[in-house]
């Protein structure tokens, strides 16, 4: 924020920014210098902005008319569907908005492992948004909890005894997580108030992400250093504040497209059926977004181990900067690490489909298979490429390919035998 | 003597460090243990419940503490199965005459060890219970047998009042 000094030009702003600079804030955010070959996949971030404002705005309504009682949550719920003006709009839009804020989500952690945009100097960055991504985890599951049918009480009682797995306190932490002996009002009373804080949370912590990457700039398609602000670089406004808009615009089609035509297509049948503590639903099943996890959990024979091995998956990503010390950034110059990374794609799509179907044959082999693929990428792989690997030579500026005719390997390639 | 000024000072912050955790424990702790089973959860610690239509092989599911418990009256076929097992063969080795006082009678929590599903009843390899999360399989005296479950489903405290009469808890 100290890379100009703004002087407001009416006497009342001066004054005001003299006090608190927040005409300041706003220059070097129109100003900010941003790389000119940002793609689509850059659009993300703001998508992500505008997912979160949603979640928080649509929230903030339901719980306007929702009831956190074990007895009456599940009627609640209904009544705000059947009674409320607009209930079943605002409870689509909540319900869709965080299968969308996943989708989202995963399409800009895997831009990030595209573009190496994990690496020095944007390991905080990277840190701070593996936070959020679990937040956000913890916060999608106890508000899946909240509408108090079938599949909010069995998932709750599942994801809750994963901690039964921790030896000699297990059960005690079980125990004082629930209230009570089992899944019951005190656990949704609780859930209820966690799930309105951890939004402000993520809220604290998209402002600290934005922060750090402010500080460097953007990492950007060719994974270069930038002179900022220079011929490499345009303004975020009205530049990227534009490209974002438009990105965002096609993104709600899709929103809309589930929330209109299809709302509960992502959710569960069973979960229009009242909590049963008796009766268990034959096939317990998270959200999509969840579901390479609870493969990863499945795949594990033992209790312990499989819930390490699940926490461990995410831990993993947290810790990425420092197993992949490649210091060429883009896949684009990686050839190897280009194949790897779609082969992680292809694994963690392979998790997905298998952690839905039923933990057993075929299935069962395939996960396993699966999630051994997976550590291994980040543990032997990736360390091992970042040695071995013959990277391609990257461009001193963005200007220079463009100049040259493209980006692509083969091109760079080329050029560099004729030198 | 400067040596000795020192001395006391670091005594003086050790001492006001370890006060200072001590009183932020004794804030924290009431914070933390709001959180634990409250009076009018613990006051609902037992159940009676009849079991004089119970017909041999059949069972019944009854709520104890949030939690479903099976009563299940055995025939002689999954009594005979239940106690002619080689303990060595089990994950969690506990003879069948330990968990079934009365052979006819088993008596345990409907609740699977590995992440608390409710087990389905006359399923699974060992004729006995199968967990439909994670396929998990119990024999006829609820010991894990196949699956994730570390240990076989837990018997709770429990009484015969009278014949026809059983306190859970």
């Amino acid at each position: 924020m100290s890379d100009h000094e703004y002087t407001p030009s009416s006497k009342f702003g001066k004054w005001f920014n003299d006090r608190l600079p927040l005409l300041t804030l706003g220059k070097h955010l129109t100003d900010y210098p941003t790389p000119k070959n940002l793609n689509y996949w850059w659009t993300f971030g703001g998508i992500l902005t505008f997912c979160l404002i949603t979640q928080i705005v649509t929230g903030l309504i339901l719980a306007m008319h929702y009831v956190a009682h074990a007895d009456l949550a599940f009627g609640s719920v209904e009544h705000i569907m059947r009674n409320v003006n607009y209930g079943w709009l605002i409870r689509y839009v909540h319900a869709n908005g965080a299968s969308m804020f996943f989708l989202a989500v995963y399409i800009h952690i895997f831009r990030s492992l595209y573009y190496g945009s994990y690496k020095s100097p944007r390991e905080i960055i990277w840190i701070l948004g593996m936070i959020i991504y679990i937040l956000m985890m913890a916060a999608a599951f106890m508000g899946y909890v909240l509408p108090w049918g079938q599949m909010s009480f069995w998932g709750a009682t599942v994801i809750t005894n994963l901690f039964s797995a921790i030896p000699l306190v297990g059960e005690s932490i079980v125990t004082w997580l629930w209230g009570g002996y089992s899944v019951d009002n005190p656990t949704l009373t609780r859930f209820f108030s966690l799930h309105y804080l951890i939004p402000f949370l993520i809220l604290g912590l998209v402002v600290l992400h934005i922060w750090a990457l402010h500080v460097p700039g953007n990492n950007n398609p060719i994974g270069i250093d930038l002179k900022k602000p220079s011929k490499d670089t345009v303004p975020f406004h009205p530049y990227i504040v534009i490209k974002d808009l438009f990105a965002l615009l096609i993104f709600l089609i899709v929103f809309a497209f589930f929330v209109f035509y299809s709302p509960n297509i992502l959710g569960h049948a069973d979960n229009y059926i009242e909590a049963n503590p008796m009766v268990t639903p034959a096939h317990i099943v998270p959200e999509w977004y969840l579901l390479p996890f609870y493969a990863i959990l499945r795949s594990v024979p033992d209790k312990l181990l499989g819930v390490i091995a699940m926490f461990g998956a995410l831990f993993i990503l947290v810790i990425l900067p420092w197993l992949d010390t490649s210091k060429t950034r883009s896949a684009v110059f990686r050839p190897l690490y280009k194949q790897f990374y779609w082969f992680l794609v292809a694994d963690v799509l392979i998790l997905g489909y298998v952690g839905a179907m039923p933990a057993e044959g075929i299935y069962l082999l395939v996960a396993r298979v699966a999630t051994a693929y997976y550590f291994a990428h980040f543990l032997i792989i990736l360390p091992i490429l970042s040695k071995k690997e013959k990277v391609l030579d990257v461009p001193l500026s963005i200007t220079e390919p463009v100049l040259g005719g493209s980006v692509s390997a083969s091109v760079v390639r080329e050029r560099k035998d004729k030198l | 003597m400067s040596e000795k000024k020192v001395k006391r000072r670091e005594f003086i912050f050790t001492a006001t460090y370890a006060v200072g955790a001590v009183g932020v424990g004794a804030t924290v702790w009431p914070l933390i243990d709001q959180m634990n089973p409250d009076a009018s959860v613990k006051a609902l610690a037992s159940t009676e419940v009849d079991v004089s239509n119970v017909e041999k092989g059949q069972s019944i599911t009854v709520l104890w503490r949030g939690k479903p418990v099976f009563i299940r009256r055995r025939t002689d076929e999954e009594i005979a199965e239940a106690r002619d097992v080689n303990l060595e063969e089990l994950k969690h080795p506990e003879k069948d005459e330990d968990r079934a006082k009365d052979p006819e009678w088993l008596v345990m929590l409907g609740v699977c060890t590995h992440l608390g599903c409710v087990p389905l009843g006359d399923k699974g390899e060992y004729g006995g219970w199968f967990c439909p999360c994670h396929g998990s399989h119990y024999d006829t005296s609820g010991r894990i047998r196949k699956g994730p479950a570390p240990t076989n489903m837990e018997v709770p405290k429990y009484e015969f009042v009278n014949s026809n009469t059983i306190k859970i808890g």
